[in-house]
């Protein structure tokens, strides 16, 4: 398998990796993937509970190269933007950046489905709705 | 926290990179084969069929050379051997030829999940011609059960198909007891021993084998020239030919012989016969040596297929918590295979691995490694520690491996299959 160098990269020098306090409020967690489908991602983030911006993101991925790549990218992005605004990233923002072949789309959609789960489980745990992320500014 | 994946390890003198650990899937052509052909491709360019010159003679005789050093590396008698262009041609032939010539007696064939693809689909296209066969299962251990065999035999069963040793797990079926069974049964015994020929002892008489696949590229000879072999008595086996033209290699396949190729194959067994029992001794202490090393350092690591029965250059290991695929991309100086979906044309984990039971995942965290002739204890230290820094450094990497020394139970996890 023939990797784009940004691959590379991003397999050499993973950024963002770890694991932030999943209890604590104001950290999301996304799990996704399957061990038998050989790849899961953890993707973590710290939400400002004033300005609903992503402060920290952190993540652990068991999978291929792209699959390291795409979720090392997802915590690169997500980073500074509100959640509103991460949820924006669509998968094939991360194929382009990557150069991803087609049999390695899959690593796409798992990176943005642990953005999405992530921001999920925050939401969840802060009583988020959908109409109030509309009216966020005022929170 | 940076966990750069990147490696600075240095490398020993002596050891060239990238190093080749990939021997099941080919092997270097030895300088002495390649020595012993070279003639064959200029001055002694004589096609073996011709009989009225000395060109023709000479390549002839090259040719009965070969076919002696073939036979003798088998124990078998030089008119046994067929030259072919490889094994999945020998295979195709022994199966085809043997189904097709024996039909009127029976229609049943036997062989196991963990052939290669040239006996699975060779076998498949028979089902579809009309064959029925048994895919016998394998033992965790990689060997089939023996009772398993007998029950599978009936009065239609005209063949067993059994490998000597697994391309992947590199473990060795109990071949001189499989061939007692079917020549007590009176059904003929082929064995795919592409992977055992020159690397272990292989005896057709002793083990009552009755037609043999062998490459030559497996055992340092050249690619392109494979050789079956065809028991010419007790019993004679018969095979209805698949090339027709003519009528070379006593009926059985026609074609021009592959001079060189043939010449090459022939070295290529004497070289493997003269060196097998110390080269046996050598690959193995170095095999071991690899598994020590990598089991001194890493948890969670296990060897797929019985250590027992096995071919001396193999270790086949799964990595659990590390994916093969990245795990190939850190070592990639290194050229070994992983049983990884993602290494794989289908995004399938490797059937050999599933068919002992592994769970997907981990059939995905395997790598097999091949030693071979050219490999060195210094390349060996080398690659376990590389394997070792890359794993470790995955596993800073991946959840599960976090979770489970938390001592979470990833089987009570509701993963989301996609």
């Amino acid at each position: 398998m023939a990797y784009s160098d940004k691959v590379i990269d991003h397999y050499n020098n993973p950024r963002n990796v770890g694991q932030l306090d999943k209890s604590s409020q104001d950290v999301g967690t996304g799990l996704v993937g399957a061990p038998e489908c050989g790849d899961v991602m953890r993707l973590q983030i710290k939400v400002n509970p004033e300005t609903q911006v992503i402060e920290e993101a952190k993540f652990k991925t068991f999978g291929c190269g792209s699959a390291i790549a795409s979720s090392s990218l997802a915590t690169e992005w997500v980073k500074g933007k509100t959640v509103s605004e991460a949820l924006e990233i669509k998968n094939t923002d991360i194929v382009k950046e990557l150069a991803l072949p087609p049999v390695k789309i899959h690593c796409s959609v798992l990176a943005e489905d642990a953005i999405r789960a992530a921001i999920g489980d925050w939401k969840k745990k802060n009583g988020v709705t959908e109409t109030e992320k509309s009216a966020q500014t005022v929170a | 926290m940076s966990s750069a994946v990147e490696t600075n390890l240095s490398v020993p003198a002596g050891v060239k990179l990238p190093i080749y650990l990939d021997n099941h899937a080919t092997t270097p052509l030895d300088p002495r084969v390649l020595d012993a052909m070279m003639p064959y491709f200029t001055s002694k360019f004589g096609n073996a069929a011709s009989r009225n010159h000395s060109f023709g003679w000479e390549a002839e005789a090259a040719v009965e050379e070969a076919r002696a050093q073939i036979a003798k590396v088998i124990g078998a008698t030089a008119k046994e051997i067929i030259f072919t262009s490889g094994a999945t041609e020998s295979n195709n032939l022994a199966i085809k030829g043997i189904g097709e010539m024996y039909r009127e007696r029976g229609n049943h064939i036997i062989t196991q999940v963990t052939e290669h693809k040239a006996v699975l689909d060779t076998c498949k296209r028979m089902e579809k011609a009309g064959f029925r066969v048994t895919y016998l299962p394998v033992k965790a251990d990689g060997l089939i059960d023996l009772e398993d065999l007998k029950r599978a035999i009936d009065d239609k069963t005209i063949l067993v198909s059994i490998m000597f040793a697994n391309n992947e797990i590199g473990v060795i079926q109990p071949v001189a007891e499989i061939g007692k069974i079917c020549r007590e049964k009176g059904v003929i015994f082929h064995t795919d021993a592409v992977q055992a020929v020159g690397k272990v002892p292989v005896d057709v008489n002793a083990m009552n084998i009755d037609v043999l696949s062998l490459s030559g590229h497996k055992i340092y000879g050249p690619k392109g020239v494979g050789a079956l072999y065809v028991r010419r008595r007790n019993p004679r086996v018969q095979i209805s030919e698949q090339i027709n033209g003519g009528g070379h290699e006593r009926g059985m396949r026609s074609g021009t012989l592959n001079v060189p190729g043939i010449v090459g194959l022939g070295k290529a067994c004497e070289i493997a016969l003269a060196e097998m029992d110390s080269e046996a001794k050598r690959l193995s202490a170095l095999r071991d040596k690899l598994k020590a090393k990598l089991e001194s350092k890493l948890d969670y690591i296990h060897v797929n297929g019985t250590m027992d029965h096995r071919l001396p250059g193999n270790l086949n290991m799964s990595f659990v918590y590390v994916e093969g695929e990245s795990l190939l991309m850190g070592i990639n100086d290194i050229a070994v295979s992983s049983g990884s979906a993602c290494t794989s044309a289908t995004l399938e984990p490797s059937y050999v691995l599933k068919a002992l039971g592994l769970g997907d995942d981990v059939a995905h965290s395997s790598i097999r490694f091949g030693l071979g002739r050219f490999n060195t204890e210094a390349e060996v230290d080398y690659v376990a520690d590389k394997v070792i820094d890359v794993v470790q450094k995955l596993r800073e990497l991946s959840p599960l491996y976090e979770m489970v020394k938390e001592g979470i139970d990833l089987t009570k996890i509701e993963w989301q299959a996609h």
